[in-house]
């Protein structure tokens, strides 16, 4: 087993659950969505494994029926911005601005008229996208509101990390057939101790690990 | 006005005594440069302007025809093939890109380079290979409103880069709006672009603090969208175009110049350069 393996496989029993991080995600679009006066905003979450986009968190419009959906990850808008990176406004379209494709305006009943958008970076990677969609045009749009949107952006990357990991290690968890799944089993069933069954249970490692220093 | 001019084999690595005068410069620089030296007249003839994006829709009211369009895919172990492109703009961000190089150069010759459509795994080694294949075509500039940020692909991003400004293709890309480490943007071979509030499509300054070299138009700007229709915009890929624009006016009218030197005639005609009593 490697230090990686250990490492997640301790994490997997003590981490915050899925439902924590995707609380953080839902606070982030909320907000993001507030701030502006929006009438939705939505995280979407690159797939590896399917090379796709996912809707991970939606305020607004469609936050009842879009998460779980997914588009192509280098066509639309979207697309657009996870592949080249660069933020954008748009305002005033009339056509389609394929921020999500036909199937998702149909599914939440409208086009928008208008979109920012932004990249999900976290280190070298693009993790994702943030969009807020439809915000009142009477004000015009500033490169003040641009640079605020590239923080939520920040902070939106940093909540869908944690996801990330949180969901690899989960998976080191579910994986019951390898010494790692074994160690995140015990970390997980200990840290749900309380009082006397935790202290019984802390000493009984200990012995374990006395046992195998000698 | 005759064409751009591309590489060229000599002087190459040393000048022997007495052959200084084979480097007599072909455009004659006036002793102060102006704007009416460097584009007056200009409507951009002549210069061929490559849109490294979405895809361009053709024949959109803002864009006019297009001098070819292809589409770059990435097949097994990453092989890059350069087909005719036949869907058009798969966002719509090419589009305004190509109507705001049109609005401010009308004639010029506009190619569609789409990187878009390959998938999000497949996008680094398309946006190589596009690059790659339009300094091989010899395009006079190509304007890129994208970037990446992974470091693998930053050290053969800088040899194309290197090798178009060389060969005389003016590699025009758009900043990040956020400070983050990406490319091909931060390289000096290219000429990097971040935006201003200003309306002025003519406006543009020159940053005494790079990486970022020079501040466009890019909020609230008028661009062409899907379906022939309009929207407005804003962000640093809407305001690379307007430098893309404006080189391929300075070339239409000088073709000799150098990226280096074309790099110059921008710094002395910058909004925050030049002394406007002409």
């Amino acid at each position: 087993m490697t230090d990686d393996g250990l490492r997640a496989a301790v994490a997997a029993g003590v981490l915050a659950s899925e439902q924590a991080h995707r609380a953080l995600l839902q606070a982030t679009v909320e907000v993001a969505r507030g701030f502006f006066s929006a009438r939705a905003a939505s995280i979407f979450l690159y797939d590896e494994d399917t090379d796709e986009l996912v809707f991970e968190a939606v305020a607004g419009e469609g936050s009842d029926s879009l998460v779980g959906q997914r588009i192509p990850s280098s066509t639309g808008i979207a697309g657009w911005t996870l592949v080249t990176r660069q933020s954008l406004v748009l305002e005033d379209v009339s056509q389609d601005p394929r921020w999500g494709g036909q199937e998702i305006a149909d599914r939440i009943g409208y086009a928008p008229k208008g979109l920012m958008t932004v990249p999900l970076l976290y280190g070298e990677e693009a993790v994702g996208v943030l969009q807020v969609l439809d915000r009142p045009q009477e004000a015009r749009f500033s490169l003040e509101e641009m640079e605020l949107l590239g923080l939520f952006g920040n902070q939106a990357a940093i909540a869908l990390d944690l996801l990330r990991k949180a969901r690899r290690a989960k998976a080191v968890l579910e994986d019951a057939d390898t010494d790692s799944a074994l160690l995140a089993r015990v970390a997980e069933n200990l840290e749900s101790l309380e009082g006397p069954r935790r202290a019984a249970g802390v000493e009984l490692l200990r012995a374990l690990e006395s046992l195998f220093k000698s | 006005m005759s064409e751009p001019a591309s590489e060229r084999p000599l002087p190459a690595w040393s000048l022997p005594a007495g052959s200084a005068e084979s480097l007599a410069l072909p455009t004659e620089w006036p002793g102060r440069v102006t704007r009416e030296w460097a584009w007056g007249g200009s409507t951009g003839k002549g210069v061929r302007v490559c849109i490294l994006d979405s895809g361009i829709e053709q024949g959109h009211p803002l864009v006019g025809e297009l001098g070819g369009a292809v589409a770059v895919e990435v097949g097994e172990g990453d092989e890059i093939t350069v087909v005719d492109d036949v869907e058009g703009d798969l966002c719509g961000h090419g589009t305004a890109c190509a109507g705001i190089v049109r609005s401010l150069a009308p004639d010029v010759e506009l190619f569609s380079v789409r990187v878009l459509g390959a998938g999000f795994t497949g996008s680094g080694s398309a946006l190589l290979g596009g690059l790659r294949w339009a300094v091989d075509q010899g395009f006079h500039v190509i304007n890129m409103s994208l970037s990446t940020t992974k470091s693998h692909f930053a050290g053969m991003l800088h040899e194309i880069a290197d090798r178009a400004y060389f060969r005389r293709t003016v590699l025009v890309a758009s900043a990040h709006n956020m400070p983050v480490e990406s490319y091909p943007w931060r390289f000096s071979s290219v000429i990097s672009v971040g935006s201003h509030e200003e309306p002025g499509a003519d406006t543009f300054y020159y940053n005494p603090s790079p990486p970022v070299e020079f501040f466009a138009r890019g909020v609230d700007v008028e661009v062409a969208w899907l379906g022939g229709t309009q929207a407005r915009s804003t962000g640093n890929s809407f305001a690379t175009p307007h430098i893309s624009g404006i080189c391929a006016l300075i070339l239409g009218k000088h073709p000799d110049l150098t990226p280096f030197q074309l790099k110059s005639a921008l710094y002395l005609t910058a909004s925050n350069v030049e002394d406007r009593d002409d």
